[in-house]
């Protein structure tokens, strides 16, 4: 078995998790976490609709900002789609979409304060620099020969138009179509730092302790994502998209004077700023990697590595609950429904509420991540086994099951796994918000003592970091020769 | 003058030659069939003169290089992208102009799929795709045409009616053909391509049908 290169990578990520719970935090501290755990899900068997009428402004708002910035990223993204072969924008495009969602929203905050544009921007940014790259790659595949053939003189757009669009129209419609989804995610936590999205209203019952409160926007967020092949229409699109940036709500103004402060002043690291040389300069750097960002490294990939194992086993563990190779409809129906839940729950959400339940380490973090990443690769994974042909007369459970189905799909599972090592390193990385000492925590902290200077610093390096492991992970990808589609 | 004349023709794949070195002259008004053995070069051939002429000659390739999204009408209307501002090209996307449609649907007429002129091309026949590939061919209306075995889906009375068309409204043409009657039957001068070289070239009035088969 361990000839296999798939096998022999598999047993080594594994190796390096195990060694890193040997060194990883994951206690439970809360006194009484079953408890607690019992009375959330209480709350959201008994939710209650009506508390206040914020609740659907919060819905409302979740859905403009989701609409107004995956709507600019696409645009920008196209734009930036069409230069994607020179190198600087590659490069740029990989910068914008290497720095979360979260980070982007607290930069801004700093200057626009809680005007809208922090919000569109937030979800714009990151969303533009990864449509750009997966417009290119869909672009790139279209049928060259068409174009070859048009007779010479032809407007370059109309070439485009006529030879490029449609061959590849449908899948730019499904990607973007799917982003639309991922943005709705992304606008319902950029609440957690305080615009005014489901996660605001979220974070407010759940410290109050309401419940009940909590779990009505927990289902209604659900329905919104269920019900979006009914209500996203191409026809009403338009509609959507122009009346979205009307709905963002007033927010503060911004002032002006901040924007310049931001970044003439707030941004320039501290001793350069107070003109002490460059021998300060490199002593506070100094500092704040080895106080801050070494440390914060260190607990974001421990994290990442867990997180990632976890996954894996998990939607090796979920994909037959939607198979239809195992059991009946009734359970594939639950199935369906327990990996809809994981996945349209933003990973974030979930930490939220673990940690909320069972106290600060990483056993939260790394049970959100596998929840919510496993709950994807398992939904793949299994809508895959469906379209494998048994024989007639191929073994029953278990053994169905360990040597008919995993050794089928098991390159497209590491794919898929090795695809998301990147975004689960992401979303690593701004859990830290949540109280868990991995970067996001620092940059949050320096962002508290106002000191922006450190808190850009180590964004810088958050942003690196995830440039390198997405690179590593397209080399291991292209190493076990597998392929994939995106996922978001 | 459609007339047209390359010396020093050659293509490789990898280390291997496919093609030449061999020289070419097509007189103005002549119609050339390239007959020989499949992976003789005659698709390669093809290729290089439609890249010397391009402006000249409209091609009709072995793969078609059809839009599968796009309907029948804009497949052949892109045969004339050139002769338009850009303005024009992209209302004609959303909403073709009437003088346009008439003069399209006029030749999916002739070539008997007048009925499918709004249908996705992904969703035709072999045959009809085609006789697409041919109508924008025709559409282009280039002084001379290249094209790669144009009926090899056509069943006998379309692929003469098609043979017709092309040897009718193009002036000068290079065709690759497999069938060996259809070429001697419509096209005035054979040349016969072996391991990537001329190995036959006479006019089709000197050969008989057992001439070319010495070929295969």
């Amino acid at each position: 078995m361990f000839s296999y290169p798939t096998v022999r990578a598999s047993f080594l990520f594994l190796a390096i998790a195990v060694a890193g719970l040997l060194v990883a935090d994951i206690t439970i501290t809360t006194a009484n976490p079953w408890r607690d755990l019992g009375q959330f899900f209480l709350g959201v068997v008994t939710p209650n609709f009506f508390s206040t009428e914020g609740l659907l402004t919060a819905l409302l708002r979740t859905v403009a900002f989701g609409f107004v910035g995956v709507t600019l990223g696409s645009f920008f993204g196209f734009l930036l789609a069409l230069l994607y072969r020179f190198m600087p924008v590659r490069i740029f495009c990989a910068f914008i979409r290497a720095i979360h969602e979260l980070f982007w929203a607290l930069i801004f905050l700093q200057f626009f304060g809680f005007h809208p544009l922090t919000g569109v921007l937030a979800i714009a940014i990151p969303y533009a620099g990864i449509f750009a790259k997966v417009y290119s790659e869909i672009l790139d595949e279209s049928d060259p020969e068409p174009a070859q053939l048009l007779p010479k003189g032809t407007h370059a757009i109309a070439a485009f138009l006529y030879a490029r669009i449609p061959d590849c129209w449908v899948q730019l419609r499904t990607y973007t179509a799917y982003r639309l989804e991922c943005g709705l995610r992304s606008s319902a936590i950029l609440g957690f730092v305080g615009l005014p999205t489901l996660g605001f209203y979220l974070e407010s019952s759940f410290s109050q302790g309401m419940y009940s409160d909590a779990g009505a926007m927990l289902i209604l967020f659900y329905v919104l994502i269920a019900t979006m092949p009914l209500w996203v229409r191409p026809k009403v699109l338009p509609v959507y998209i122009l009346a979205a940036p009307f709905f963002l709500g007033e927010g503060f103004p911004i002032v002006w004077g901040n924007v310049e402060r931001f970044f003439t002043e707030d941004i320039v690291p501290a001793p350069l700023r107070n003109g002490e040389g460059l021998a300060a300069f490199s002593s506070w750097l100094g500092d704040v990697m080895v106080s801050e960002a070494l440390p914060g490294i260190w607990n974001t990939v421990v994290l990442t590595q867990i997180a990632l194992v976890a996954t894996g086993i998990l939607s090796l563990l979920a994909f037959p609950l939607i198979s239809k190779h195992f059991g009946g409809p009734v359970r594939r129906t639950s199935g369906h429904v327990f990996l809809v839940i994981a996945r349209s729950t933003p990973e974030y959400i979930l930490a939220y509420i673990l940690l909320q339940l069972w106290g600060p380490s990483m056993l939260p973090a790394v049970v959100a991540l596998a929840l919510h990443n496993g709950g994807i690769i398992g939904h793949l994974i299994g809508r895959q086994t469906n379209t494998i042909h048994l024989r007639p007369d191929a073994p029953q459970g278990f053994a169905r099951y360990s040597w008919e189905l995993v050794p089928r799909v098991y390159r497209s599972f590491l794919a898929f796994l090795f695809y998301r090592w990147e975004i689960i390193m992401r979303e690593t990385a701004i859990l830290g918000i949540l109280g868990i000492y991995t970067l996001g925590f620092y940059v949050d902290s320096a962002i508290q003592n106002i000191q922006f200077d450190r808190a850009m610093i180590l964004i810088l390096i958050t942003a690196l970091l995830n440039i390198g492991v997405d690179i590593l992970g397209r080399y291991i990808r292209r190493k076990l020769a597998l392929q994939t589609m995106p996922t978001c | 003058m459609s007339g047209f004349s390359f010396d020093q023709l050659k293509a490789s794949f990898g280390d291997k030659r496919v093609i030449g070195p061999l020289s070419l002259k097509v007189n103005d008004g002549e119609h050339v069939a390239l007959v020989g053995k499949s992976g003789a070069g005659k698709s390669t051939l093809i290729k290089l003169l439609y890249e010397r002429l391009t402006r000249d000659a409209s091609l009709v390739p072995q793969g078609l290089g059809l839009v599968n999204a796009l309907p029948v009408f804009h497949n052949v209307f892109m045969g004339q992208l050139d002769q338009h501002p850009l303005w024009y090209n992209t209302l004609t996307l959303l909403r073709p102009f009437r003088k346009d449609r008439a003069v399209i649907s006029d030749l999916l007429n002739q070539l008997g799929i007048a009925e499918k002129q709004w249908s996705p091309t992904a969703s035709l026949s072999g045959g009809q795709r085609q006789r697409v590939a041919i109508a924008r061919a025709l559409y282009r209306h280039a002084p001379i045409l290249l094209a790669d075995e144009p009926i090899s889906a056509l069943d006998g009375p379309m692929a003469h009616l098609v043979m017709n068309a092309l040897t009718e409204r193009f002036h000068t043409s290079v065709i690759a053909l497999h069938d060996v009657d259809m070429a001697l039957a419509y096209c005035n001068r054979i040349v016969g391509i072996q391991d990537g070289q001329v190995a036959l070239d006479q006019p089709a009035s000197k050969l008989n049908a057992s001439d070319i088969m010495t070929l295969y």
